[in-house]
């Protein structure tokens, strides 16, 4: 069992493991900044606009994220861009968070006092400008918990990608453990813990924060 | 009345996805593939011998990945560039379709069906399928796999399913993304024998102990690369190519140099 | 699109009905599962509490695909003989309950402290305090986040189609890969899965207003 984890399999899987973390870093990012814009557009109310958003998280959130996976692989070069199974699984990723994360947003500003708003208006600021300064900062400083529980969720759901051939942690222990059976459990063994190490350290960071508001 | 407002949008996304999917003529390929000097192949990463990620290396190799840089040698000249695209029996002609790729040389049968959907050039690999059941297995060919209860291993999207159901419609067939993950679930006892072709099986059975071909090839079903559809300019270069190749005995070097080895396979 | 579904309604209403059996299973199972480690998880003995800890974070950190994958390579191999929809439906299930688990202990400490010590003071033995006053106020404000959760769990059903566990995700590789209009084969999928998390979706948001 121990030849499992030879040096030239724990390159082969590090690598992965890599991967793994430069889409989940790359996905967090660019959702985590288009789900607090589509959060606040929401909650803005804005006609024609705002409606439409509310329709599209809403499908988007209730639709598993492989079919969004297999929508931007198989979608996009249809249109004539070659998209590959990275950009695919980054794509993937941030609509399906985006849509998650914009939900979090739009739930953390509502439980702001209405009067914050009132407030920052009266002094004469806009409502982006009230919205900007006043009500996101405060209401994001809430949300961290929900936003790291969704981020874990994010770095396990980047396993679905290996269904596009993205040469992740899965993916990449799945070609040692098919090229040598024995090592099957081996590499579950060595990718649970890798994969742990990430969420369970986000989680516990989104734990010590949620007590210390509570 | 206000949830009505959502029914529009609906059949709007609805209707973009479909355009997506409706098929657009494309330009000649053949002219984009000299312009560029770049041509996409469609490979495999999990077929030993034809095209399989190599752990120590972490580099796909194979003999399709030598053909195909060959081939693109003998079309583009020396600055010609292959560009390597993983696919698997599911998603090959797909990704051709939607042209992620241009070439397809991933151990793709001919068949009837699919050049409804995509052009073949003339075959370049002789196969057929086979059966693969443990070293100890009572199974000696396709009928003994053809009762109730019996389930059968093979790859989605590959022509092995569509045959099982013409030659053992009683098993059971469980499809599985790529060979790897089906060869684990027969290691796992999930199915009592493996179908798909002779020259797959071969390369599976010469990394594994405990695993043997059992009753020959039953089918004959040559490999060919696969194009689009209306890309006559394309299928005559690869064609021609690929008989230049044969000619200055550079496919049979190749041949030699995967297939050399493997006993019971004739090619 | 139309004339797709026409012709291979019997494969995705097959997938649709392993889908359906597959999520039912797993969320009476999560839901029993969840409640137990809910319990053992405030209970005053600490390797109790570490023991279902350990088992809440384990399951809750790591993909549930992977934890599928492992259920239906390895268990053969070592124990018995288990179908893909097994495999699935297991991972599933105790995936699903670590979640469940922490929403429901979070559900008992929204009910508070004094209504236990009160129940006790009236002559009820732990146990049946639990049973009779904390849990039912419990769940009643975990039924949001449990609501979320079981969408969760519909959505999460399609990893069966990573160990061919004949359901929905099973049904359209199926089609997109053989009829190869891909892109609709999935768009058709979708309208199925929205058939069973929509309407979730919804009660759920009405339970949110409300509380």
């Amino acid at each position: 069992m121990w030849q499992a984890y030879s040096w030239i399999n724990l390159d082969f899987i590090l690598k992965g493991f890599l991967v793994t973390i430069e889409v989940s870093v790359i996905s967090i990012i660019l959702s985590f900044l288009i789900g607090a814009v589509l959060g606040t557009l929401r909650f803005s109310k804005i006609p024609v606009l705002t409606p439409i958003i509310a329709v599209v998280v809403d499908l988007v959130r209730n639709l598993p994220l492989l079919l969004m996976i297999f929508f931007t692989y198989f979608g996009l070069p249809e249109l004539g861009i070659k998209i590959g199974s990275f950009g695919a699984a980054v794509l993937a990723l941030v609509i399906f968070e985006s849509a998650m994360i914009s939900e979090i947003v739009r739930g953390g500003i509502k439980a702001i006092d209405p009067g914050q708003m009132e407030g920052a208006r009266s002094n004469g600021m806009s409502f982006f400008q009230a919205m900007i300064y006043v009500v996101l900062p405060q209401a994001l400083y809430h949300m961290i918990p929900a936003l790291l529980s969704q981020f874990v969720s994010l770095v396990k759901d980047t396993s679905l990608a290996t269904i596009i051939l993205l040469p992740d942690l899965l993916y990449r222990a799945q070609i040692v453990y098919s090229q040598n059976p024995a090592y099957t459990i081996p590499m579950y063994i060595l990718i649970s813990i890798l994969y742990f190490i990430i969420c369970f350290t986000l989680s516990q960071l989104a734990n010590r924060i949620s007590k210390r508001y509570a | 009345m206000k949830k009505l407002k959502f029914i529009p949008v609906i059949l709007l996304a609805l209707l973009f996805l479909t355009a997506c999917s409706s098929k657009q003529s494309s330009s000649n390929e053949y002219q984009e593939i000299k312009a560029s000097k770049k041509i996409y192949w469609g490979i495999r990463a999990d077929v030993r011998l034809f095209g399989l990620m190599d752990i120590k290396s972490q580099k796909i190799q194979g003999f399709e990945l030598d053909l195909a840089k060959a081939l693109t040698k003998q079309m583009l000249g020396k600055d010609g560039k292959a560009v390597f695209v993983q696919t698997t029996a599911k998603t090959k002609i797909p990704m051709l379709m939607n042209h992620s790729i241009d070439v397809l040389l991933a151990t793709n049968t001919i068949t009837e069906q699919r050049k409804k959907v995509i052009d073949y050039t003339d075959p370049y690999f002789p196969a057929g399928q086979a059966i693969m059941a443990p070293v100890n297995s009572k199974i000696k060919s396709i009928k003994d796999l053809n009762h109730k209860g019996v389930n059968v291993i093979a790859v989605k999207g590959t022509t092995a399913v569509v045959n099982m159901k013409k030659f053992a419609p009683k098993a059971k067939v469980l499809e599985f993304d790529d060979y790897g993950q089906a060869f684990s679930a027969l290691k796992a006892g999930q199915g009592v024998a493996m179908t798909t072709d002779n020259g797959i099986l071969a390369g599976l059975i010469s990394q594994s102990k405990g695993y043997k071909l059992v009753g020959g090839t039953f089918t004959d079903e040559p490999y060919g690369m696969g194009i689009n559809k209306k890309q006559p300019q394309l299928r005559q270069a690869l064609n021609k190519a690929l008989a230049q190749l044969k000619k200055k005995g550079i496919y049979a070097k190749l041949e030699q140099k995967w297939f050399g080895n493997i006993k019971g396979l004739k090619l | 699109m139309f004339d797709l579904f026409l012709q291979n309604w019997q494969t995705y209403l097959s997938g649709f009905g392993y889908t359906i059996l597959c999520s039912a299973i797993a969320l009476i199972a999560s839901f029993i599962l969840g409640t137990v480690f809910a319990l053992l998880e405030i209970t005053e003995t600490k390797w109790i509490r570490f023991l279902a800890k350990t088992y809440i974070e384990i399951f809750r950190n790591i993909p549930l695909l992977v934890i599928t994958l492992f259920f239906y390579l390895v268990i053969p191999t070592y124990f018995m003989k288990i179908s893909g929809f097994t495999a699935g439906t297991i991972g599933l299930s105790l995936y699903t309950s670590a979640f469940i688990a922490e929403t429901i202990r979070a559900g008992i400490s929204a009910v508070g402290d004094g209504q236990m010590e009160g129940a006790r003071s009236n002559g009820m033995t732990y146990l049946q305090a639990m049973r009779y006053v904390i849990l039912p106020q419990a769940f009643h404000y975990a039924l949001p986040a449990m609501g979320n959760q079981w969408i969760s769990l519909i959505k999460n059903s399609s990893v069966l189609a990573f160990v061919a566990g004949f359901d929905l995700m099973y049904s359209a590789d199926t089609v997109a890969f053989s009829t190869y209009h891909v892109i609709p084969a999935y768009v058709i999928t979708g309208c199925f899965y929205l058939i069973l998390t929509l309407p979730l979706n919804f009660y759920t948001k009405h339970l949110e207003r409300r509380a």
